[in-house]
């Protein structure tokens, strides 16, 4: 084995009889260092993953969808609408879209109600989402009864739950015929919740939307492209809570740093001055300081990484479950796709090991290029 | 046994299982496609927009449908009142078109 | 033969708590022999000491070692003859803390990149030689006074220096413990190696070992004494 490397073995040596020698202080350091990067790389696995599954699945949303608003609120679109919009060039076809909201005081949770866009489901029957049939207990062939809006009851059998696999966009869903629909929900017919539209290119989004616009001064395009930005930015690092999160976690690092790059104990000086008398370089003192910052952030980084992994893709991010479930009581079981980005990790990584490592090195430095004689004479 | 031998072995074994991450995020990615599919196929059939991620409230469960007043319920200055809207900021489809005009 | 010209030392200077520890030292050691430096605290010995061992440099004057002048050297060769040359026991030892022994004695050679096993065995043997191989494995704060300063001996002798250099290495010992040191030493003299010691115990000063004594006072050199 080369001397170079046998050096730094016997530097690695001396390291770590070091950071043993204090094991209580060195492992409290270790074990808070590991958890802000625990918590930083769950965020990123969480929130990149989400993204991530939002961008795949709602590639598949409608094109164009086109809401009437009046007072500035959302109000029921004529289904007549339909023909100026026939005109608009490029536009290729149009479906009336059913769907709303009802609140299920007994539960408390808020379903969302819809009729598929080709109105598939059999009369009497309905499909439910995971989460409500978890909550409701609710198996195949259940009959659950609904309040219409002029207060009669309306009961319907469950025909089918949806799979949990897809409970991302559909834990709170109630599927049911349109004739249902319109029956419980007092939407006159002639009337829907919006249109949808598909387009023949893609690329003209923004021109037809100009175009609706025109052609219905009262209604609101909404395209695919806003659809999945929306979802880009959810949970993106520019927002509330994430935001204070990385501000806190850059804090800590710089924290960390800080506590080291200020100064070395009376104990630390002592040790490097009696190294240098005995024969050691500066060189020598400044590769035991790197060793000993790049060992702690290291390990703290990979455990940290390790760990968050884990808590995200084998624990559906459970530590999160109280942020991001609110109030909610229809909450999806967040069985996301393992992900790792490397652009995140590598930033993660210069953001934890290289300023710790750089911070021990530095007050080390000072003290190295003293003269050894110092010690003789203390 | 020699502390840093310890010390190489330790971290050699954290650094290996960092990577093996890598390589199971890639076999899963691999196996997740056909589940995602399924998904995607739903989303078309019943014309979705949202994740079912934000559903406490009939004005939070839709982001991208939401109308102008909705972020601005109860004053403009009050952006919301669920632990969602610290989540999610007005999606910029409902704000920009009115901030454009002024 | 170590040649010590004109040599001068001040601290701080040009500070108003400037101090002179030593003015225009001039002299002669010759090797293989052990010269003693005697003088009270503050005569500007250890100093000297550190001089001689390449641990600082003079504020004017040279040091030659073999008729190689050390004193316009850069600090990485000036270490590296400090290494291999010269062989330092402290005052109060300068241990380290939390170190075994063993581990104490390794340190000095552990930059050089000598194989791990080697090290191990020849720091064994010198322990070994010193009596004190089963305590190889002790920390260095739980040994006595006497087994400290066996392991401080240790540790000078590691890296095979030719010149032993001891700053009032009796002055926290009892006269046992002192007896014994002197005999280490002459174990050490019999082996060929230069010994530098600074001491004003006349346990050392009035030994038969010693070949020569330079008084030092407020740092000069005594008038009664050798001339290079």
């Amino acid at each position: 084995m080369p001397k170079s490397i046998e050096r730094q073995l016997h530097l690695i040596d001396f390291t770590v009889g070091s950071i043993l020698r204090r094991k209580g202080k060195n492992g409290a350091l270790l074990f808070v260092y590991a958890l802000v990067v625990f918590i930083l790389a769950s965020v990123l696995f969480f929130t990149r993953s989400l993204r991530n599954e939002a961008a795949s699945v709602l590639a598949n949303s409608p094109e164009i969808i086109v809401q009437r608003t009046l007072t500035g609120r959302c109000q029921f679109i004529p289904i007549g609408y339909a023909d100026s919009l026939r005109t608009i060039r490029g536009v290729l076809s149009i479906k009336p879209r059913l769907w709303g909201y009802y609140y299920d005081g007994g539960f408390g949770a808020n379903y969302t109600i819809m009729v598929p866009l080709d109105d598939t489901m059999k009369q009497g029957t309905i499909a439910i989402g995971s989460a409500i049939a978890k909550l409701r207990k609710s198996l195949l062939g259940d009959i659950i009864p609904f309040t219409g809006y002029d207060g009669n009851a309306q009961t319907f059998t469950v025909a089918k739950i949806i799979d949990h696999e897809s409970a991302l966009v559909s834990a709170d869903l109630i599927l049911m015929s349109e004739m249902d629909y319109r029956a419980m929900s007092g939407v006159p017919s002639g009337f829907a919740t919006d249109l949808v539209l598909t387009v023949r290119n893609p690329r003209e989004y923004a021109t037809i939307a100009e175009k609706i616009t025109r052609v219905l001064p009262d209604t609101r395009p909404i395209v695919k492209s806003e659809i999945l930005r929306t979802y880009d930015a959810v949970f993106s690092w520019r927002a509330g809570i994430v935001l204070l999160l990385f501000a806190g976690t850059v804090l800590s690092f710089f924290i960390f740093s800080f506590d080291k790059a200020t100064g070395l104990s009376a104990e630390e000086r002592k040790e490097i001055g009696i190294l240098k008398a005995i024969g050691w370089e500066t060189s020598d003192v400044l590769a035991m300081k790197f060793w000993e910052g790049l060992a702690i952030s290291l390990m703290a980084f990979c455990l940290g990484v390790l760990f968050g992994y884990v808590h995200v893709f084998f624990g559906a991010g459970f530590l999160f479950a109280p942020v991001l479930k609110g109030w909610s009581t229809l909450y999806p079981s967040f069985s996301l796709t393992p992900n790792i980005n490397a652009g995140d990790m590598l930033a993660l990584f210069f953001l934890s090991v290289v300023p710790y490592t750089i911070a021990t090195i530095a007050p080390a430095w000072r003290i190295a290029t003293i003269d050894p004689d110092s010690v003789m004479r203390s | 046994m020699r502390l840093s031998t310890l010390f190489i072995g330790i971290n050699a074994a954290l650094v290996a299982a960092a990577f093996s991450l890598v390589v199971h995020a890639h076999v899963c990615t691999k196996n997740a496609s056909l589940a995602d599919a399924r998904t995607a196929e739903l989303v078309r059939d019943y014309g979705l927009t949202d994740l079912a991620v934000f559903t406490e409230a009939n004005y939070t469960r839709h982001p991208t449908m939401t109308d102008l007043n909705t972020p601005f319920q109860d004053s403009p200055m009050s952006l919301e009142h669920f632990p969602s809207g610290s989540l999610l900021q007005p999606p910029s489809h409902v704000v920009e078109p009115y901030a454009k005009k002024y | 033969m170590i040649k010590i010209q004109n040599v001068s030392k001040v601290f701080n200077a040009g500070r108003p708590n400037e101090f002179t520890a030593l003015s225009t030292v001039s002299l002669g050691i010759s090797l293989q022999d052990v010269t003693v430096f005697k003088g009270p605290s503050g005569s500007g010995k250890t100093t000297l000491l550190s001089l001689i061992g390449c641990m600082a440099r003079p504020t004017s004057g040279r040091i030659f070692i073999d008729n190689r002048e050390i004193t316009s050297l850069p600090e990485r060769f000036l270490t590296e003859i400090r290494r291999t040359t010269f062989g330092f026991i402290f005052q109060r030892f300068n241990l380290l803390a939390g170190f075994t022994a063993l581990e104490n004695v390794m340190a000095p050679a552990m930059p050089t990149g000598e194989k791990y096993s080697s090290l191990r065995k020849r720091s064994l043997d010198i322990l070994g030689m010193l009596d004190l191989d089963h305590k190889a494995d002790s920390k260095s704060e739980w040994l006595s006074g006497g087994e400290a300063q066996r392991v401080a001996i240790a540790r000078s002798l590691i890296n095979n220096p030719s010149i032993i250099i001891a700053d009032e290495p009796t002055a926290h010992l009892d006269a046992k413990l002192s007896a014994e040191f002197l005999a280490i030493m002459e174990i050490l003299k019999k082996e060929g190696k230069t010994l530098v010691i600074a001491s004003h115990d006349p346990l050392i000063c009035d030994s038969p070992i010693a070949s020569r004594i330079i008084e030092i006072r407020n740092g000069e050199i005594a008038d009664n004494s050798a001339q290079p």
